[in-house]
């Protein structure tokens, strides 16, 4: 009963969290100078201002702020994020369209991000004199500086110009036939270079920090009392040690899950990626309203879903989260 | 006579400090018999704990570690042990109860299931049996309802209770020796008294020798069979515990005595003034010095007393290493 009151507790939450943020987005838009009478215009190959004008009577832009503002808020509680004049498609059919790409590239850089930072970190306090533990402070520290965009076109200059083991760009080959299986296969090898690109920023915050809750929790009373039991190093270290140096990974991965998705951006259009972020990228340049605030809305969504999934990780790691929620 | 089931001989622990290795343990010998309580007293820094780690092959490691010396449990020579033979000694034969019972369990499990890892590990139960047998121990430690209580987790219990579950957990497996570093030393007056007369019976029960490090000294009177002081990494005094507290040999072992408060029948009784030790403990770098280690703090010290160590001197059962033993 309790969990199923905060899980409600929290979606409630969310939903006025989501509402503040449909305002401020539609708001900074708004106020922004150009809208969607420019982009017709401009794909007409230019209007007179009584044309404009004519073209804002017909999408509503000369009604008031604050009607507009509910009109909006209005059609995306009933699932209607808007058209898109520059692509001549709803946006929430553009945005389904993209989203997948996104998701399958943010969350699988993200896991690995945090497995392979864990370990290392896990590593590098157990052994915190070793050459390794050096090497893997180097490693870390080098992700975090490096640009992202940098790391990805090093990436292909070397694995895919240099030594051709990886596809330059997109999500899969088109002369690829065959099942699910070999296409996932497909997917798979592209998705190589972006995910190792992405992840490599976060992999060093998450490396660093588990290194450091490590060693925290292995000088801990509750540690000497596992050695004093004669259990192995093993369990000592995985069982006892592990499940308590988590929590602050998991939070910061929860907080840094918004970041993974806008660095998504920059990796997608290094890697010619089909996910949000290009389509962000030239809908902006393109002035496309509906799509900007479509993919902002969405955005937001997978951020307040990734928290949610955090919260409740938390509840399972962490018996004391559980007692006052 | 029959052999100790602890011998230690000879042990000099040295630890790493900036300035070079200085020894925190130097030259302690004891022995201790199945089924007997012994008490290690002395102020804080004076090597009761380091033994203790010693016994368990738990000394900080890179820092601490032994010199020279055997540690004999049951005829084998622990300080020689490697970590595998030493974890199969650990929480099985020999097993400690630590100072710190708010700190000292794993806050992210149930306390039956710190109880049963254990069993599981030693015994070889399975989880089921496990399971039932921590459920058997919660309550045999006095701990309420201890079906229900088995899945709690430490934050839900007490600082009394959670070392009562510290104590379920050391005697899990039925251990030859115990070794409780300060177990009341964090827990109010009350629950200290449950604590001991805990101890105590469950010793007897399961014929289990104890260890107990303490500075209080109405527990060593009520609780042990024989008592050794220490003082700056040596033995001061040892021997059983009535002559020891009725007659000291050794000026430190008297001033502690004289630093505890004696409870009068009567409150108007005039009381003897509460007497303190002088000075503090000597810095750890001049541990290994021939001489006294007491003697920048003793009444009766003079040039021998701070230019060698003195032997030990036996008194009957009581052995004192002051050079004016005869005279105290």
């Amino acid at each position: 009963m309790h969990i199923v009151m905060t899980l409600l507790k929290r979606l409630i939450y969310a939903a006025i969290l989501l509402t503040a943020v449909l305002v401020l987005n539609f708001s900074m838009m708004h106020f922004a100078p150009g809208d969607v009478a420019d982009t017709i215009a401009a794909s007409m190959g230019g209007a007179d201002a009584e044309t404009m004008a004519q073209i804002r009577v017909e999408y509503g832009l000369d009604q008031p702020f604050f009607v507009q503002l509910f009109a909006y808020i209005g059609r995306v509680l009933s699932f209607d994020l808007g058209y898109s004049y520059f692509y001549n498609t709803p946006v929430t059919e553009l945005i389904f369209e993209r989203l997948p790409a996104t998701l399958l590239l943010a969350i699988t850089a993200q896991v690995l991000a945090v497995v392979v930072g864990v370990l290392l970190g896990v590593f590098s306090a157990r052994h915190p004199n070793g050459i390794a533990n050096y090497f893997v402070t180097i490693f870390a520290l080098f992700g975090y500086a490096a640009p992202v965009f940098w790391t990805g076109i090093l990436l292909l200059i070397g694995f895919s110009l240099k030594i051709p083991l990886f596809p330059v760009a997109g999500m899969s080959d088109v002369t690829v036939q065959g099942g699910f299986f070999v296409k996932a296969l497909d997917i798979a090898h592209h998705m190589v270079l972006p995910v190792l690109t992405l992840s490599s920023i976060f992999l060093a915050l998450y490396s660093r920090l588990s290194r450091a809750a490590m060693l925290e929790v292995l000088g801990s009373d509750y540690i000497r009392t596992a050695k004093a039991k004669g259990l192995s190093n093993r369990e000592v270290t995985l069982k006892h040690a592990l499940k308590n140096a988590l929590p602050p990974v998991v939070t910061l991965a929860g907080l840094q899950f918004s970041a993974v998705i806008s660095g998504a951006v920059l990796v997608e259009s290094v890697f010619s990626w089909p996910g949000l972020g290009q389509l962000a990228l030239t809908s902006i340049l393109a002035r496309d309203t509906p799509t900007i605030l479509g993919i902002l809305f969405f955005s937001a969504l997978v951020v307040i879903i990734g928290n949610l999934v955090t919260d409740l990780v938390m509840r399972l790691i962490d018996p004391r989260v559980r007692g006052h929620a | 006579m029959t052999e100790p089931l602890l011998k230690i001989e000879n042990l000099r622990i040295e630890l790493a400090l900036r300035s070079g290795q200085a020894p925190v343990i130097d030259d302690l010998s004891l022995e201790l018999n199945a089924g007997e309580t012994l008490s290690f007293v002395g102020e804080s820094g004076c090597g009761k704990s380091m033994t203790a780690l010693a016994i368990m092959g738990l000394l900080p490691e890179k820092v601490g570690s032994i010199a020279s010396g055997r540690i004999l449990f049951d005829g084998r020579d622990m300080a020689q042990m490697n970590d595998t033979e030493l974890r199969a000694i650990r929480g099985n034969e020999i097993s400690m109860i630590f100072q710190e019972p708010m700190t000292s369990l794993n806050p992210v499990y149930t306390v039956g299931e710190q109880i049963a890892e254990v069993l599981r590990r030693h015994k070889g139960m399975n989880k089921r049996d496990a399971w039932a047998r921590a459920i058997e121990l919660l309550d045999a430690v006095r701990i309420p309802n201890a079906k229900s209580r088995v899945s709690a987790y430490p934050h839900q219990m007490s600082g009394g209770q959670r070392q009562r579950v510290m104590i379920a957990i050391a005697l899990a497996c039925e251990p030859k020796i115990l070794i409780a570093d300060e177990p009341t030393t964090a827990l109010d007056v009350t629950v200290q008294a449950q604590i001991f007369d805990l101890l105590r019976d469950l010793g007897r029960d399961t014929g289990t020798a104890v260890i107990l490090i303490t500075h209080d000294m109405g527990a060593v009177a009520e609780m042990a069979d024989r008592m050794v002081v220490m003082y700056a990494g040596r033995k001061a005094e040892y021997g059983p515990v009535s002559p020891v507290i009725n007659h000291p040999r050794h000026p430190y072992t008297k001033g502690l005595i004289s630093c505890v408060p004696h409870l009068l029948a009567e409150l108007t009784e005039e009381r003897p003034d509460l007497t303190e030790v002088p000075g503090i403990v000597p810095a750890l770098a001049s541990f290994g010095t021939d001489a006294c280690l007491f003697a920048s703090r003793c009444d009766l010290a003079d040039d021998k007393c701070r230019s060698q160590r003195p032997p030990e001197v036996a008194f009957g059962d009581q052995h004192s290493a002051c050079w004016k033993a005869d005279q105290i």
